[in-house]
């Protein structure tokens, strides 16, 4: 049986999204970004834990640098300031260059890890800042959930492993 | 036993790495060629706000006090200008009217910077995020048994050793962060919602409240500043030539007396009370509702001041300025995938669903259309948001800060219309916007009871407490 390959753009067209695991924001400490890093139970069989929060942990380290308030920050806040604001026509500020940074790297994060498991992480900004979305997609290819899908999956699962290596 | 199977089926399947920059980057629109020209999220947004310029200028819906505001700074400045300036800086220096067009400049642009951004508006919950919100409170409230709403959501949260309690949205369909709050006059969530101000027509919170302060702050030195020369010009006239004669030489500087007399008093009371709550850490709607006041309580304080009136004062005005989450100019992307797993019992959000193939990656904004249009057609709505509007309407006051006001004066008008709108529902299940395949079969009953349940909850212009009311006296 040939290898079956799927990219990720076949893999939304075929795949039927199965669910959608929602990571809500963490406001124990006030007001600034920061995401959960419960582990989601529906996750437990896809992804290995540790993978996850570190994801997490990295994504609460880019806002946490976005947000913070320190020298720099002053310094373009009184700079803005004193152009009454016009700078910020043709600057960018350093809030929108940490958030090019953060969608670099989910995007390299599910070109590496997550799509190969079969999910699919969304830019919080997309979604207001207020939770990551994480797509869980089924293939039709191989099972589903019932006992039929998972006879299908043994024989082609078998000659697909069999090719695909 | 598939070889690969510990990891499940997914192993089995390759795949290759395919740019991930279609799910989250609006780029891919203009090369999917629709019928139409494609639309824009600002053409779609479900708040009551104007946009101008294609999307880059947002203001409120009520702009004519903004224009008044214009006039009268454009008006009484170029007065000065043009009569009293002359004089002035012959007499006196030109250094005048040099100082009053650094000041009118960073007035004007304060002030337009203020009107026209992002005040912090918070997007509406997507339908999948909506439906997971609801499943879990369903899970922490035991179950939806149906017949009566469930009780007021909240969830509460302890930010630095105070616990705050986090309102549920009934129109935006999310848990609002801290500070934020529901604006009834632009029907949006407003990240750290200070208030609605219709002098600068738009509503004032996280993003352009140090604009708004830089605003009022050089306005009152505009106003002070304008004044006082106004009055050295007369008198060194009425030096020269008589009191009645200088009135009489320069009438234009009469205008702008008083226009100034008069702004004077409130543009500087405004600033004094604003700077007082910038070091403070607080806004104008934690403050009419002393949130943070000792008179609650001596365990109560604002767990949101960094300690110190200076660290305030920066973070609030030199702070990081954070991006406007609804963007506005990007393009409606079209759907790709479908959630096509059973609706958890909550019909509403699985209709809406349905009626516009929901996606994994979509921006929220294609839903809103759907939604929207769908409850429009319920008798009720538009007349029960009438009320509420007109009670809110013209207080430049927060309305959040008034909920007692609404509830108590709205509910007297609501009642008779919440039965028509009662009954219209049992009736008539199909025509509320759940098409019958997407409900989970077998249970028309606890539909028809949910869908009630969930319209009266989901009236979008309706404060919450007002719908609390409207639910007790349903419960009665």
């Amino acid at each position: 049986m040939a290898t079956e390959v799927h990219s990720l753009q076949e893999l939304r067209r075929s795949a039927s999204l199965a669910t959608k695991v929602f990571v809500q924001r963490d406001y124990s400490d006030g007001t600034t970004c920061q995401f959960q890093t419960k582990f989601p139970p529906e996750l437990e069989s896809r992804i290995e834990r540790q993978l996850f929060e570190e994801t997490v942990k990295t994504l609460n380290g880019f806002y946490a640098e976005a947000e913070k308030i320190g020298g720099s920050s002053y310094l373009e806040g009184c700079l803005a300031c004193a152009t009454a604001y016009f700078i910020f026509l043709c600057m960018e500020t350093h809030y929108e260059k940490v958030l090019k940074k953060i969608s670099k790297y989910i995007q390299e994060q599910n070109e590496k890890i997550y799509a190969p498991r079969g999910l699919l992480l969304t830019d919080p900004l997309e979604r207001g800042m207020r939770v990551i979305e994480i797509s869980i997609y089924e293939d039709r290819c191989s099972s589903g959930s019932s006992s039929s899908g998972s006879s299908s999956s043994s024989s082609g699962g078998g000659g697909g492993g069999a090719g695909g290596r | 036993m598939t070889p690969g199977g510990g990891s499940g089926p997914m192993k089995d399947c390759e795949y290759s790495q395919i740019s991930t920059h279609s799910s989250s980057s609006p780029m891919e629109s203009p090369h999917k060629k629709k019928k139409s020209a494609p639309k824009r999220k600002w053409e779609v947004f479900p708040g009551r706000n104007k946009f101008f310029c294609n999307g880059r200028i947002m203001m409120a819906r009520q702009t004519g006090v903004f224009y008044l505001t214009l006039v009268l700074i454009l008006v009484t400045s170029g007065l000065f200008f043009a009569f009293d300036c002359p004089y002035l800086s012959e007499k006196i220096t030109p250094a005048i009217p040099a100082i009053g067009g650094i000041l009118f400049f960073f007035v004007m642009g304060t002030l337009l910077r203020t009107s026209f951004s992002d005040p912090g508006v918070l997007p509406r919950a997507t339908p999948d995020e909506a439906a997971d919100l609801e499943r879990q409170i369903d899970i922490a409230n035991g179950s939806s048994s149906g017949g009566y709403r469930p009780p007021p959501r909240t969830k509460e949260v302890i930010i630095n050793g105070q616990t705050v309690k986090l309102k549920y949205c009934f129109t935006c369909k999310i848990f609002r962060p801290p500070r934020a709050s529901h604006c009834s006059l632009c029907d949006n969530c407003v990240e750290r919602f200070d208030h609605h101000c219709p002098w600068v027509g738009n509503c004032v919170g996280k993003r352009n409240y140090r604009f708004f302060y830089m605003f009022i702050l050089s306005l009152s030195f505009l106003t002070v500043f304008i004044f006082a020369f106004v009055i050295t010009h007369v008198i060194l006239r009425s030096q020269q030539t008589g009191f009645l004669n200088a009135l009489k030489d320069s009438p234009a500087s009469v205008l702008e007396a008083v226009v100034c007399f008069f702004s004077v008093w409130s543009i500087v009371g405004l600033s004094g009370f604003h700077t007082y709550l910038i070091s403070s850490n607080q806004t104008t709607n934690e403050d009419i509702k002393g949130s943070w006041s000792n008179k609650r309580g001596k365990e109560n304080y604002n767990p949101y001041s960094y300690g110190n009136i200076f660290t305030n004062c920066c973070a609030a005005l030199c702070g990081p300025l954070s991006p406007s989450l609804i963007d506005r100019r990007g393009f409606i992307q079209p759907d790709t995938a479908q959630l096509a797993g059973p609706s958890n019992g909550i019909t509403m959000y699985g209709a809406t669903q349905s009626q516009s193939n929901m996606a994994a990656a979509t921006p929220l904004l294609q839903s809103e259309p759907s939604i929207t249009s769908e409850e429009l057609p319920l008798p009720g709505k538009t007349s029960i948001s009438g009320p509420c509007a007109t009670l809110t309407l013209g207080q430049p006051t927060p309305p959040s800060s008034m909920p007692n006001l609404t509830s108590d004066t709205g509910l007297t008008d609501m009642i008779p219309l919440k039965e028509e709108h009662e009954g219209h529902q049992f009736l008539t299940p199909e025509e509320a916007p759940s098409p019958p395949g997407m409900l989970p079969s077998g249970s028309p009953i606890t539909h028809s009871h949910t869908m009630h349940v969930l319209s009266l909850a989901s009236q979008d212009s309706l404060h919450e407490d007002s719908v609390r009311g409207l639910v007790k006296l349903s419960s009665v």
